[in-house]
């Protein structure tokens, strides 16, 4: 499902095996886990790379396990699996360590929101596409999606485009909307990239706790709906 | 005062005449039914065009009826108009199509505001401008147009120039401050190239009742103004 690896300063998240890495229940209780340890293993210097194996990175809930009890219980186990994909978007938020999510492929729906919820977003040129395909699935926005992309996306025709038109926006055009920070050839040097950010980033040897909160502090609406509050933090190196 | 043609899926609504389209009570009643009418008639796949006859898109609310009241009694007339035009942009919000407005010349004011209460916005380039007049004139804006400009109009300086300098802004400038999706060169090529956009949204056959829930969602502020709130839908297709 997932693997945890470490080097150095650096947490590699990999979700594992040529699949959708579709966001269900176990899949959730490993990432759960997974950066449960990643966060009581922190040290001022570390930082998380989130990638992923296969065609893609992720394709989103796992609509499949929504569907297997009947078109009556759909929306019950729906409402289900985001309230379990919250506490995934709220443990990356507090996550006391710069995040960067090495977008190795195709990311839909809740696999697009699991990219965004990282602090950079690098991903690969070809063969990748993000897809919020809510609409053209049939489905309306949780309120805690919705608020992560206002705040990410500040552009209101790209917000449009991405919400209102479920555009797939490949790599280029989404550092062109703000979306992505950089392209690559490759889902390789796409972590190769997104390894040599985490060092320099790594090499500032901040506070993971004033890293948290003042990343919390900055996405106030997203993590007022997650339960999340941030407070001041006071501890200086002079 | 304005009529609505139905082409295969797509409605458009023209305001007739080579006249300002000042949108006072006559013409604003026109309008609502004509949405309520697209309203009642829509189905996946249904998309809305708004464009005009003449020089003039909309030189906004019909502030000579106002003042033909004589100055007492215009504050009362202008406070009449406001609210009267409120539930055409409410209309327009809860519509359950795509919407685009085709701004076949110039926008002022409540004209310029109608059009960008639509998802797309198309605009012919030559003797045409859009252009929020309420400073040069001495009015404030309305709360629902404030929350309406900030929705749409993203970057800081390019608000402070319509709202705050009374900048009159061609389709090609305000697609650089991202008010305008594309320029055209004359009415008639605004009005194909929004057809032609139309019809790629149509294509899609998006569920209407969800297009609208995600319109809404997307712009909380002026909902809460206008009174309308978002739901959930689930209605899927997978």
């Amino acid at each position: 499902m997932c693997t945890l690896e470490q080097r150095g300063n650096l947490f590699f998240l990999t979700l594992t095996g040529d699949n959708e890495h579709r966001l269900g229940p176990s899949l959730f209780d490993s990432i759960r886990s997974a950066l449960a340890q990643v966060k009581s293993q922190a040290t001022p210097g570390s930082a998380l790379i989130t990638t992923a194996q296969g065609k893609f990175f992720s394709n989103g809930l796992d609509l499949a396990w929504a569907q297997a009890a009947g078109s009556s219980s759909f929306r019950d186990r729906l409402s289900h699996l985001l309230d379990c994909f919250k506490p995934i978007v709220a443990d990356l938020l507090s996550l006391p360590m710069p995040t960067i999510a090495a977008v190795s492929g195709h990311a839909a729906a809740a696999g697009f929101m699991l990219a965004i919820s990282h602090d950079y977003v690098l991903m690969k040129n070809d063969r990748s596409v993000l897809y919020m395909s809510e609409l053209d699935i049939g489905l309306t926005f949780p309120d805690y999606f919705m608020a992560m992309m206002k705040s990410k996306i500040s552009d209101p025709a790209a917000r449009r485009d991405v919400m209102l038109r479920a555009k797939k926006v490949k790599a280029e055009e989404a550092v062109r909307m703000g979306i992505v920070d950089s392209a690559h050839d490759s889902a390789e040097s796409t972590v190769e990239a997104a390894v040599r950010l985490a060092e320099q980033l790594s090499g500032r040897k901040w506070n993971g706790e004033v890293y948290a909160e003042i990343r919390k502090a900055m996405h106030p609406e997203v993590c007022g709906l997650l339960g999340l509050s941030h407070r001041a933090v006071v501890a200086p190196r002079l």
